[in-house]
């Protein structure tokens, strides 16, 4: 009837009927290509959500916006820079100075938004920091559309971004910038954490902020620096959206609550399940376009789908562990 | 000028209902649930396909929208009440986006983008009660928010309302005390649901017409605003939080300054609301509304019972 192609498995066999022939593995590995750089975007997002959710126990909703204000930094950074030169080897270095700032420059929002909004709430209800929250999103998306206009923005290419051909397979290099970035930053976060000692630090406030402060942990500082990192990542994943999609007031919305949904399947307050979970979100989601025969109106719902599923079957997510409430 | 003034009231009305709502929801119960708009949607869209499709009356249509939200309420409470309050927040305001996401896709039910118009005017007794005049509906709105008023004020001081406080203070006390919590969160839900779905059915019969985009997440937020503005936990605190809320929205069309004042200006507005009432004062303009059990000393009423 009328939702028929959200439940029928039509192109799911003739999918498989065009196995036999190359075109058919060379149209998976596309997807798998597709789904993984999305899934890498979402995975760095993610990791910001589990952070804060980690050592703070809530939802920071103000995330998505962050990336929306890293992404508008960004492009602003990169054309300033870039000026009129040419494609080459300046536009790519002038693209990696304009992330950096960015990402700096969100550290600094994430830090200030925590100290302003969410700090004098530590010991008030569950509820008031969520809501604090919500509104510090709604400030900074409605702030931007207000300064920089409720219009898209193109994020200008650092280089050419001609399609390569590996067989029948269509790699853009964008594709591979953001493959290589994002797993690049999720690399040393997981080095940050598991090897220093400010790693060290923020696992065990995670664990208990009680015992941390007894054991000589400066736990604000330790808060502040989970948000500043956060933010960071937020930033990066804004200007990588950008790259392939456009820069606009409430793109952070979607892409955050999707990064959310993802933190959740990895298992909320774990750092690797947050990597897995983005880019099984993201795999789930080309694949369920592309052979599942999911209308592309619809794609955005398949994150909630995921989200409802797993907090029935699973709530704890793939990789995180059950905690009991305690009196 | 005046006109405008009844047009902020009607709509004031509107949204103190899906305020009620939310106040059983998250004033009473202590869920974060984000998703207003998508019930709201739910009853605005009930009404506007029953009348311009099947002729119903609006009449008609209005227990069609109360019954359609409530079971929503109840599908997407069952699987998330049991969770912890953060998850709600996500999942509820998922399924706003769901909601919304259907009605713009599912063309041949709900007209896309494009919306339902021609929306007939409810007739009562003979009487048309025109939107356009907006007297008589001021007066029917009126007497709706009245209705669901007294209902909710009743509500919480039953059982339910007792055990719904008791929940939100302290859930494994409450359990303890044999309150089985799932069940009453979940009446909470479905309670708050419906009402928006009333809401939505006024709505669309006061515009005449629904288009997707006018349920956004933007109105779920609005009426969190409208709760916590006024005050969690009083059903007279959220009708004047609506009221506020409605007349700070139309402020620049209501000054005529909308030309100087940014669009946006309402909306960050918003945002600033709850951070500094967060911050400076979480019971909100009017506080939470306290009940003396048994009678206080001086009511003549008796003593404990």
């Amino acid at each position: 009837m009328l939702f028929t192609p959200v439940f029928s498995c039509y192109r799911t066999v003739q999918f498989s009927y065009e196995g036999e022939s190359i075109v058919g593995i060379a149209e998976f590995f596309q997807h798998l290509m597709n789904g993984l750089t999305l899934g890498g975007i979402y995975a760095l997002i993610a990791l910001g959500y589990t952070m804060v959710y980690g050592i703070l126990k809530f939802i920071n909703f103000a995330h998505g916006d962050v990336l929306m204000v890293g992404a508008y930094v960004g492009l602003f950074l990169f054309d300033l820079f870039r000026g009129s030169s040419p494609l080459g080897l300046w536009t790519i270095i002038a693209f990696f100075i304009a992330m950096i700032i960015s990402m700096a420059f969100s550290a600094l929002l994430g830090m200030f938004i925590e100290r302003v909004a969410y700090k004098p709430l530590r010991k008030a209800t569950r509820l008031a920091p969520l809501l604090s929250a919500i509104g510090v999103s709604f400030i900074l998306s409605n702030s931007a559309a207000w300064m920089f206009g409720t219009h898209s923005r193109k994020f200008n290419y650092p280089f050419d971004n001609t399609p390569l051909h590996l067989g029948d397979v269509v790699i853009t290099p964008h594709q591979v910038l953001i493959l290589v970035v994002s797993l690049a930053m999720m690399i040393i976060l997981k080095l940050f954490i598991d090897r220093t000692r400010m790693g060290k630090a923020m696992r065990a406030t995670s664990l208990d902020q009680g015992t941390a402060m007894l054991m000589g942990i400066n736990v604000n500082r330790i808060i502040s620096l989970t948000f500043a990192i956060g933010s960071a990542l937020a930033a990066v994943g804004g200007i990588l959206i950008a790259l392939d999609f456009k820069v606009y007031a409430t793109m952070g919305t979607m892409t955050g609550l999707k990064a959310f949904v993802a933190a959740v399947v990895g298992g909320i307050g774990n750092i690797s399940g947050a990597m897995f979970g983005g880019i099984l979100l993201g795999l789930l989601e080309t694949f369920g376009v592309a052979i599942f025969g999911i209308p592309t109106g619809l794609k955005d719902t398949i994150a909630f789908g995921v989200l409802i599923i797993i907090l029935l079957v699973k709530p704890e997510g793939l990789f995180g562990k059950v905690e009991k409430e305690k009196v | 000028m005046f006109n405008f003034f009844l047009l902020i009231l009607i709509y004031s009305g509107i949204y103190a209902l899906m305020a009620l709502g939310q106040n059983i929801i998250t004033g009473y119960g202590g869920m974060l649930s984000l998703t207003q708009a998508g019930f709201f949607a739910i009853g605005s869209y009930a009404t506007a396909i029953l009348t311009t499709r099947f002729g119903w009356s609006f009449w008609g249509t209005l227990p069609v929208a109360f019954l359609l939200s409530a079971l929503f309420g109840l599908l997407i409470g069952l699987p998330t009440l049991r969770l912890k309050g953060d998850y709600l927040a996500i999942a509820t305001l998922g399924f706003g986006e769901i909601v919304r996401n259907v009605l713009n896709n599912w063309d041949s039910l709900t007209n896309g983008p494009m919306g339902i118009q021609k929306i007939p005017m409810p007739i009562l007794f003979g009487y048309t009660i025109n939107p356009y005049k907006k007297y008589a509906f001021l007066i029917m709105i009126f007497i709706f928010v009245l209705i669901a008023y007294l209902l909710f004020q009743r509500l919480a001081r039953s059982r339910m309302g007792r055990a719904l406080t008791a929940v939100r203070e302290d859930e494994i006390a409450a359990q303890a005390m044999g309150i089985n919590i799932t069940k009453y969160k979940v009446y909470a839900f479905i309670l708050g649901a419906s009402v928006a779905g009333i809401a939505g059915s006024l709505q669309a019969t006061f515009t005449l017409s629904v288009t997707p985009g006018t349920y956004t997440f933007m109105v779920s937020v609005m009426v969190l605003c409208m709760v916590v503005l006024g005050g969690m936990g009083n059903f007279k605190a959220s009708i004047l939080g609506a009221f506020i809320i409605q007349l700070i929205s139309y402020f620049p069309q209501l000054t005529g300054l909308s030309g100087s004042i940014p669009a946006q200006f309402q909306q960050i507005l918003f945002g600033l609301i709850l951070v500094v009432m967060m911050i400076w004062r979480p019971q909100g303009i009017l506080g939470r509304e306290t009940r003396r059990y048994g009678g206080a000393a001086g009511n003549g009423k008796g003593g404990a019972q």
